[in-house]
């Protein structure tokens, strides 16, 4: 592939490995060079990988030693052809830099990772949670975070609503829980009497 | 006007007069399509800024088809664009079967493309109904859901549910079509065409809606591939960039259809494709029912598919003992369900460019899946779109991007 022999001749040193998986192209590179190597595949007039067609990251939690891999998903959309570049992320290190100076959509992309993995992109104007909450504790698409909470873990946002919920649920114009709650202060009063 | 300027006047004098007026839009606002939450920041009746808000509907897709197999995850797909699901099934089925390297029977593959073609139809129905109805015109609401009722009803046919259809299976589809859905799709194809000049008539020469849409949200070509816009949001904008001509899957490359293509960058021009994209959906199941009547009886799922019953770790498979007279245990060896391996695979959804990215370990449940939804991206490009526009136009545009929700949370 004219791109791999490309980035190959440019960015001896950046690049760790490249392999075919499922037919499709894959580089590993460095990460400390990422927005140079992807500015030169974005313009030079040969590749022209102008759409990022995806940017996310997986966590490699006891299989490979770098943690974290970000995977930048390119398409050329003049001379139809992908290329994915996958850039290392240790673990008691994780910070690369970002790409939104040449790719808009990348602002979002890199926020959700920031999100569900807590990876950090230097240089991002905006970098907040995006589908979480802002007060979420966590990364809920890393490898040792549990599907199921336990339940003195979980959103306190969430708890206090439920409690307020139960508060008020008295006041609610549907019977139902009204009377449940009838129905228990009646057997205990019952259970007061037949004590007496 | 001379009163407005005596109010300015007044207000002069006072501490913050000239602060900027916050207004959140949504989550409840109808014409948000969802549970959109726009935080916008207005200097009189311009946008001067837009951030929108999303994760209301957050159910931790890719997180929950991590701890399910390949067979229990593509029916969490159904949810993520849940007015072609059907589009989103066969992306995920597809991406997964080339991982696998299975090949699917041709008469499975044409049925996918009906089913495909079919929800592109009933998405970009609801789109015009939704967004003409927040522009103001209400008929072409009812007449878009008369027809939108007629395809819903062949999907119940097809495979018993309208909605959430999980319909392909991985290597082929459920169930053949019988005779009568094939006379029932051939009717709805004589008819559609005839359909659509109905809605066009309505709103195309409209005053109102001319003066809504042209002009409103523009966005060049080269900003749009910037922002990542993909399917008729880019088309609007003049790049012919339809991935069932540059890459194509299941049986597309036999078809004949053009690629809709406007070169007005506006709200007017992303509306024109999508009514040439239905036209050519029309054009397109019809090529497909003449092309079923050619392999008739075939099977519809591959012969290497795998079981539903898929086991979550590695498979043992059975291995002859070493030695006769050793004893009777077969000691197995582990076999990969899934071979390990990376594929990203994209397909031309309603919506736009829908990729999955799944990384296998080998085992039945993938070790991660990424879904590239076309919604979300055309979510985080709203502010460019917006941005310096007047309040009323959002909705406008909002619209004309055509977003789901449920995709962009996921």
């Amino acid at each position: 592939m004219l791109a791999v022999e490309k980035l190959q001749e440019r960015f001896p040193e950046e690049i760790i490995e490249v392999f075919e998986s499922a037919g499709q192209t894959v580089v590993v590179v460095r990460r400390e060079k990422i927005v140079d190597i992807l500015n030169f595949l974005h313009g030079d007039v040969e590749l022209l990988f102008d759409h990022l067609a995806d940017l996310t990251a997986i966590d490699w939690l006891g299989k490979k030693t770098p943690r974290f891999e970000v995977v930048y998903t390119l398409y050329s959309i003049r001379y139809k052809q992908y290329l994915r570049i996958k850039a290392q992320v240790p673990e008691d290190d994780p910070r690369l830099p970002s790409v939104t100076s040449i790719w808009k959509t990348a602002n979002w992309f890199e926020r959700e990772v920031y999100d569900m993995f807590g990876l950090v992109f230097e240089g991002h104007p905006d970098l907040r949670r995006l589908l979480m909450p802002e007060d979420w504790e966590g990364y809920p698409l890393r490898k040792d975070y549990p599907l199921f909470l336990e339940p003195d873990k979980e959103w306190p946002v969430y708890r206090e609503l439920r409690e307020k919920a139960r508060e008020l649920a008295r006041f609610d114009w549907y019977p139902t829980l009204i009377e449940h709650d009838q129905a228990e202060e009646v057997t205990e009063e019952e259970g007061h009497g037949a004590n007496a | 006007m001379a009163q407005t300027l005596e109010i300015i006047k007044k207000q002069q004098g006072e501490e913050h007069w000239d602060e900027p007026y916050y207004v959140n839009m949504g989550p409840q606002h109808p014409s948000t399509h969802g549970v959109l939450r726009l935080f916008l920041e207005l200097d009189g009746e311009t946008i001067v800024r837009c951030d929108p808000r999303i994760g209301y509907l957050h159910r931790g897709v890719e997180k929950l088809s991590e701890h399910r197999t390949y067979a229990q995850a593509m029916t969490l797909t159904d949810r993520l664009d849940y007015i072609a699901s059907a589009a989103n099934n066969v992306g995920y089925c597809l991406a997964v079967e080339k991982l696998m390297g299975l090949e699917v029977p041709r008469r499975a593959q044409i049925i996918r493309v009906i089913v495909c073609e079919m929800a592109r139809i009933a998405s970009h129905l609801l789109w015009l109904a939704t967004h003409a109805l927040d522009i103001g015109a209400m008929t072409v609401f009812l007449y878009c859901f008369r027809d939108r009722e007629w395809l819903l009803d062949i999907f119940e046919e097809i495979c018993g549910a309208r909605l959430t259809v999980s319909y392909p299976r991985l290597g082929g589809v459920r169930l053949d079509f019988t005779q009568e859905i094939i006379d029932e799709l051939y009717r709805f194809t004589d008819e559609f065409p005839r359909r659509i000049p109905e809605y066009e008539t309505l709103i195309d020469v409209n005053r109102i809606w001319l003066k809504r849409t042209v002009g409103v949200g523009k966005v060049s070509a080269e900003e749009a591939i910037n922002l990542g816009l993909t399917g008729p949001s880019l088309r609007g904008s003049g790049v012919a960039y339809d991935l069932r001509r540059h890459q194509p899957y299941l049986v597309y490359d036999e078809l004949d259809f053009e690629v809709a293509v406007e070169y007005g960058c506006d709200v007017y021009s992303r509306y024109r494709v999508r009514m040439k994209e239905m036209r050519e959906a029309n054009k397109i199941i019809r090529q497909c029912l003449d092309l079923l009547k050619e392999c008739e009886g075939e099977p519809v799922l591959a012969e290497g598919a795998p079981d539903l019953l898929m086991p979550f770790g590695k498979m043992k498979a059975p291995q002859a003992a070493p030695h006769p007279k050793r004893g009777f245990v077969v000691k197995g060896v582990e076999v990969p369900v899934v071979p390990e391996g990376e594929v990203y695979f994209a397909i031309e959804a309603p919506k736009g460019e829908l990729g999955y990215y799944i990384v296998s370990d080998g085992t039945g449940h993938p070790w991660r899946v990424r879904i590239r939804a076309p919604s979300f991206v055309h979510i985080s490009a709203l502010p460019a779109l917006s941005e310096g526009q007047m309040v009323a136009d959002i909705v406008a545009v909002i619209g004309s991007v055509d977003i789901v929700l449920g995709e962009c949370d996921r």
